[in-house]
């Protein structure tokens, strides 16, 4: 890449524009907005985090060691709305794509800076919906929200609660869009597809599923109100509808969600490892296609959670053969990743070790994907702890995974501070240990046969679940860690400079934190991105 | 502890052999993989002096093998699945029925000879077993780990599973689709007894069947008064209706099977046979699944020759 001299030093975007709180709140700058974001899901993932943490508690006893049967519905059900749509659908999208993409295209700003502010509301109108229904006694139907109990047995906040979800919704979709745009639009002078960092690319197929699958998600959630509230007969039987249909929406949109996730994760996780091992990614172009595939395909193979809902068999194997197939482009993602260790000089700072984690953790949730994709293993797996502990090791040991190595990669962009390196790297491997031993008991469990969604269980289930708690209680350490040392290092963390890792790519050619208006100078770009030297 | 988890039906054998095919097959990649990535990072660790030249940053040929490479297996394991997938879906012609209603937050279980259990089934050893089930409220599943099964339980459709147990003694039942407040308790046994032994059981609680069941409520609730043969009200007329073709006032045409009747008892305006007002009453709300499913034993039972059964 060739860097950008920054010219006369300008203020940085923390200290220009507007002073106040009404800087921060009306500003139309993406990186604002990203910290904006990353604020928001701080919060929610704490929030999250509790219930998740009321959860295992419970599960330490077979009869239930801390709440009712009505209270523990709740709590998973509020755990997993807040993880899902406040926590990881924007986390990596909303807060690192916000701030980085404009940077890593050589722009000065998102498409639409002001549509961008507005998603943030979006996100955190919807956010008061949501808590509102937890205030007012919570939501007891899943965060699958499965019909007819949702419409018409729960007695609990469920239209509240798909109001909030229903309109942070569209905050997703706007952001997607915005994204597209600047995509196609904004790239500086030189920089084509093909030298575009595999971050920008994550971004933008995300996008994509965003833009395209969101809208459905809502127009389901619509129908969820209109039947509770005016008895519309879409989903109830009683009425004349059909149960199922709401499955087909819910997971048309609800399975590449999972990719929404994943994908900006593959993304950051790219990024990392070839700062750690200072080397060109391994088959940039496959990396690339690999992503657009999964976000495509990713379309068509929703009906792989409905195995035994009771759709036919022919759309059983053809469901099947498709998640077999869109498991290849993830298989190709580790393969190349673990070729870009070959040969290269590699540091084990904290982000490295997040990234190494990630494509460890997101592989043995990829491989007990497969197992659920075969449907005569899904029967007596689906609904189990084995599906908990597969999708965890996606979000979880991926995304967040993914999340948190990124934060940690740019956060000297971000404040211009070092973070210290010694707790980061011990936090990180604690996070690895503590969350294999939350979750891997999970998969004996299910194949053991506990289903999912249970506050009591049988007791031969108890030591399991008691090896799991226990785990939690380190992974919950290992998050609050994180939280401390880096603000810490807000205030006392050292000058990062501008480029720390000695890392390619246009946003370390500016100053740390970057310039309100990021370049003094648009940038041209000459050549494809990962250009390391050791 | 936990015992490892018993094979208990015909099917899981199978089954667990292509768990554990994909078990070794997902452990040798994983092992690889992170073998690959340790031996890496320990050689390639900044300040070692191992050889760092001609590294690649691509290569076709390695790109294809592994895309197609595990293409091939994918479909392998596609392959072995399906064949198990669709002796799962297939019940045998010769499997007994059983009639589940699940409901918040139990299964009632009704046997063709009218015993009836609650969140208890006994089933005879080595013979097929065909559960035909329905949900009065919302969606359950019905899960038995020991045998691999899990079948979700809809209202307002039947959906079938079927097994045959090849282990006697007591399996654990589960729900396994969150239904409420108490989906963790509801649960029960499946009791497999020796055939003689289950005959003897049946006897022992035997009562009326479910179709006599199902007359006697046909002319409790008054269906006879508009579907019996002396009626002068115009209403079509059901004995030995199951399993033909029905004309529809629409122009479409149905097969009078379990679904179509069911809806008919309880959804009478969404289908209204050609040639007749629509003045049947709907009875929902009125008789619960397991009286449906006694009148449709009933009607069943009118058919001449054993009727080829829909779902």
């Amino acid at each position: 890449m060739s860097s950008t001299d920054p010219g006369i030093a300008a203020p940085s975007y923390l200290t220009a524009g507007e002073p106040g709180l009404a800087g921060w709140l009306l500003t139309h700058d993406h990186k604002r907005i990203g910290i904006l974001y990353a604020v928001g899901i701080t919060f929610f993932f704490l929030l999250g985090g509790i219930a998740a943490a009321m959860i295992r508690i419970n599960l330490i006893e077979p009869q239930g060691a801390l709440m009712s049967a009505e209270t523990y519905n709740k709590a998973f059900t509020f755990h997993g709305v807040v993880m899902v749509w406040f926590f990881l659908i924007p986390s990596i999208p909303a807060t690192l794509g916000n701030f980085l993409l404009p940077l890593m295209i050589g722009a000065r700003d998102v498409a639409f800076p002001r549509l961008n502010l507005f998603s943030w509301y979006l996100y955190v109108g919807g956010g008061l919906f949501t808590i509102g229904a937890l205030l007012l006694g919570g939501v007891d139907t899943g965060w699958t929200f499965y019909t007819p109990f949702s419409t018409l047995f729960s007695n609990s906040h469920v239209v509240l609660a798909v109001v909030g979800v229903f309109v942070v919704g569209f905050s997703s979709i706007l952001t997607g869009l915005n994204f597209i745009v600047t995509v196609h639009t904004m790239r500086a002078t030189g920089m084509h597809w093909f030298r575009l960092p595999l971050f920008v690319w994550a971004m933008y197929a995300t996008s994509l599923v965003m833009v395209l699958a969101t809208p459905v998600l809502a127009m389901t959630l619509s129908l969820i109100a209109l039947e509770r509230l005016l008895g519309v007969g879409i989903f109830d039987p009683a009425l004349g509808g059909d149960p199922l249909l709401f499955q087909h929406f819910f997971w048309f949109y609800s399975h590449p969600a999972v990719y929404i996730m994943v994908l900006p994760a593959m993304g950051v996780v790219s990024e990392l490892i070839t700062c750690g091992v200072r080397r060109q990614i391994f088959g940039y172009r496959f990396m690339a296609w690999s992503m657009l595939a999964i976000a495509v395909i990713g379309f068509m193979v929703w009906g792989h959670h409905m195995f035994v809902a009771g759709q036919s068999m022919y759309a059983g194997i053809v469901f099947s053969i498709l998640s077999f197939v869109v498991a290849v482009p993830s298989a190709i993602k580790v393969f190349n990743w673990v070729a870009t260790l070959y040969k290269g000089t590699i540091d084990f700072h904290a982000p490295m070790l997040y990234a190494l984690g990630f494509i460890g953790l997101f592989m043995l949730g990829g491989l007990t994907g497969l197992f659920l994709a075969a449907t005569a293993l899904d029967v007596n797996l689906t609904d189990t702890y084995f599906v908990v502990a597969h999708f965890h090791y996606i979000m979880v040991g991926g995304a967040v995974m993914a999340y948190l190595g990124g934060i940690h990669f740019w956060w000297p962009k971000i404040t211009g501070r070092l973070y210290p390196e010694g707790p980061a790297r011990f936090a990180a491997i604690l996070m690895f240990f503590g969350f294999n031993l939350t979750f891997f008991p999970q998969y004996l469990l299910g194949y053991f046969g506990m289903p999912r969604r249970y506050h009591a269980y049988p007791e031969p289930f108890q030591w399991l679940n008691v090896l799991s708690s226990a785990g939690a209680s380190i992974l919950a350490l290992a998050y609050v860690m994180p939280l401390c040392y880096l603000g810490w290092s807000l205030v006392r963390g050292r000058a990062a400079g501008p480029n720390p890792w000695r890392a390619t790519g246009l946003e370390w050619t500016v100053p740390s934190p970057p310039p309100k208006e990021n370049f003094a100078l648009p940038p041209v770009v000459s050549e494809g991105p990962y250009r390391y030297r050791p | 502890m936990i015992s490892p988890l018993p094979q208990a039906s015909s099917l899981a054998p199978g089954i667990d052999a292509l768990f554990n095919a994909m078990l070794a097959l997902s452990a040798a990649v994983a092992l690889a993989v992170f073998a690959a990535m340790l031996v890496f990072c320990v050689r390639y660790r900044r300040g070692s002096a191992a050889d760092r030249s001609l590294s690649p940053s691509r290569s076709l040929g390695i790109e294809l093998t592994w895309t197609l490479v595990p293409l091939a297996l994918f479909m392998g394991l596609f392959g072995w699945s399906i064949g198990l997938w669709q002796r799962l879906q297939t019940p045998p012609a010769d499997a007994t029925v059983i009639y589940v209603v699940a409901k918040q937050w139990m299964w009632k279980t009704q046997h063709p000879n009218g015993q009836r259990e609650i969140d208890a089934l006994h089933v005879p050893l080595g013979q097929p077993v065909r559960l035909v089930m329905t949900s009065e409220d919302v969606i359950h599943s019905f899960y038995v780990p020991a045998f691999r099964v899990k079948q979700d339980v809809l209202p307002g459709r039947y959906t079938q599973l079927w097994f045959t147990a090849t282990r006697p003694g007591r399996f654990p039942l589960f729900c396994a689709e969150f239904c409420g407040t108490d989906h963790a308790v509801m649960r029960g046994d499946i009791v497999v007894m020796p055939s003689a032994q289950y005959a003897q059981w049946l006897q022992q609680h035997a009562s009326q069947t479910l179709a006599t069941r199902g007359g006697e409520l046909f002319r409790q609730l008054g269906c006879s008064g508009c579907h019996g043969s002396q009626s002068t009200v115009h209403a079509p007329d059901l004995m030995g209706l199951y399993g033909h073709t029905v004309a529809l006032s629409d122009g479409s045409r149905v097969i009078a099977d379990d679904r179509y009747l069911h809806d008919s008892i309880m959804l009478p305006s969404l289908q209204i046979v050609a040639g007749y007002a629509p003045i049947m009453p709907s009875y929902q709300g009125r008789i619960g699944e397991e009286d449906v499913l006694a009148l449709l034993a009933y009607i069943k039972s009118t058919t001449p020759e054993p009727a080829h059964e829909q779902h």
